[in-house]
């Protein structure tokens, strides 16, 4: 069973068209790569899967469950990082994710050996008790996703989560995503306009305009555009007045 | 499921309350706000307007006194609107997509939300009438206790309407314009700082205006619980208001309309 699936997903805002009949599938156990220039309708898609927006047409099931049947209850193994950084800068590292395991109904003692193991696993062992504002963006990147995971979740959803970061960083988490999929069999979303964070074997879907204009695995892709490499794919794939292969 | 519903909301009142502790600046500007009323306003016009004896005062009372209760009203409406302005720097700073994306019902999220900021108005309050005690207003004993109920549903009403109004104030910088808006003419067209009774004296139009807002209501209804009195007529209004204004708000925060959908223009 995928752990995500759009039908015919569309949204505008006001007149202008952000999403036109987006139909894509995530699958457990795999990286799926959402790549498309800025403006694409990336963070559009994830507002409307993580029910930020309602679409007026299409349809979102996450684990086999309708989202507009099933409310928010279907986000409940669902992880989320966001594109803009949502922790509470006040707050230290621990009170952040002890409020996001509370909201996700985790009582206080798996939620502190949760915590824990997941600051461990990302490097940030030792940042329990800072507060979030002393941090680099890069530590509070790696905090979001300790966070996301918390509850384990089957279907995680990063929406450009290296953005400004620095290149060991980015590496890190990258390859972190790429482990969860792989070792854990967590469904991965992973939205970006990066070409290098995508690996040959990852599934990838390519948006542009609203529209998705290529999916299949990433190798694959490049080969039916004739392109050397995924970057001159894409380029294709995104030109003015370009088609879907 | 039940428990995780209360883990959920002592979650998120745990949230505001740590949040209001790290913020001693706030703390201390909400109590030094009515506790300057009391010293400075209230003592220039003690000599000024004398209260004559109307309900729930059972004799005559200066006017520091009359105006406790309107103080009290004052630190929630204050505390309303500033849960306003958190909720508004929460959506600009991605804090509201955090809790709007957890897997429980929006409305019950937003009421726990809705009621850790009544939590936090109650410290102010007690920490406001604590002091006033030592500044000569003393209130029956029980009106301490008794005003609880009170302070739960006027705080629910003005949190609500705050909550509400956030969902309007699309930048943090247009805050200001709630400020001038909402609640200085909801604190003035009240009965906070002078009697109804006199307001009718020098307007009438005033008088009806200030009859018709539900912050009026929300002070008389303090009011009469601190003297261990139920005012009804104002009991009704407040919870007629509290269901209009989370009604609005539970509205506003609905991904199909409202708050949601039009201040979602990032289309990455």
């Amino acid at each position: 069973m995928p752990a995500l699936v759009t039908r015919d997903l569309s949204y505008r805002y006001g007149r202008r068209p952000a999403l036109e009949r987006v139909s894509l599938q995530v699958q457990p156990g795999r990286f799926t790569a959402l790549l498309g220039p800025n403006g694409a309708g990336k963070t559009t898609l994830f507002s409307l899967v993580t029910r930020l927006l309602e679409p007026p047409a299409g349809a979102v099931t996450i684990l086999g469950r309708d989202l507009v049947a099933a409310g928010s209850r279907a986000l409940a193994e669902v992880g989320v990082v966001f594109q803009l950084p949502t922790l509470d800068l006040d707050l230290t590292v621990a009170q952040n994710l002890a409020y996001f395991a509370a909201l996700h109904g985790l009582d206080r003692k798996t939620a502190a050996e949760r915590i824990d193991r997941e600051l461990a696993a990302l490097g940030m062992g030792g940042s329990r008790t800072e507060r979030v504002r002393t941090l680099s963006s890069g530590q509070r990147r790696r905090i979001e996703i300790a966070r996301a995971l918390l509850h384990r979740p089957r279907l995680l959803l990063l929406d450009e989560p290296t953005v400004g970061l620095d290149i060991p960083t980015r590496r890190g988490i990258v390859d972190h995503a790429h482990a969860l999929a792989a070792e854990a069999g967590v469904a991965v979303l992973w939205a970006t306009h990066l070409i290098d964070e995508i690996r040959d074997a990852d599934h990838l879907i390519v948006l542009d305009k609203g529209r998705v204009v290529a999916s299949g695995e990433a190798q694959a892709v490049v080969r039916r555009t004739a392109a050397s490499s995924l970057g001159e794919a894409f380029d294709k794939l995104t030109a003015p007045g370009s088609e879907a292969p | 499921m039940i428990i995780r519903f209360w883990r959920a909301f002592r979650g998120v009142a745990w949230r505001e309350i740590l949040r209001f502790l790290q913020q001693r600046e706030r703390f201390l500007a909400a109590l030094i706000r009515p506790i300057l009323w009391l010293l400075i306003f209230a003592v220039g016009f003690r000599a000024a307007l004398g209260v004559s004896i109307a309900p729930p005062y059972a004799t005559y009372i200066t006017y520091d006194v009359y105006i406790a209760p309107g103080l009290v009203a004052m630190i929630q409406l204050f505390n309303g609107m500033q849960s306003s302005l958190s909720m508004v720097y929460d959506r600009e700073m991605g804090g509201m997509r955090v809790l709007l994306t957890a897997p429980l019902p929006r409305w019950f999220l937003l009421l726990s939300r809705l009621l850790a900021g009544v939590g936090v108005s109650l410290i102010q309050v007690y920490a406001f009438l604590l002091i006033a005690w030592f500044l000569g207003i003393e209130l029956p004993l029980a009106g301490y206790v008794a005003v609880l109920p009170a302070l739960v549903l006027s705080g629910l009403m003005l949190g609500a309407l705050g909550m509400a109004l956030s969902s309007i104030v699309r930048q943090l910088e247009n805050f200001a314009g709630v400020m001038n808006f909402v609640i200085f003419p909801m604190l003035f067209a009240s009965s906070a700082l002078y009697p109804l009774w006199k307001v009718q004296e020098s307007s009438d139009v005033l008088y009806q205006l200030c009859r018709l807002n539900p912050f009026t209501h929300a002070v008389e209804l303090i009011r009469f619980a601190l003297y261990l009195q139920l005012n009804g007529a104002a009991l009704a209004v407040v919870t007629g208001a509290l269901v209009v204004f989370l009604a609005a708000a539970i509205w506003a925060y609905d991904p199909a309309r409202g708050l949601m959908a039009r201040n979602a223009a990032v289309v990455d």
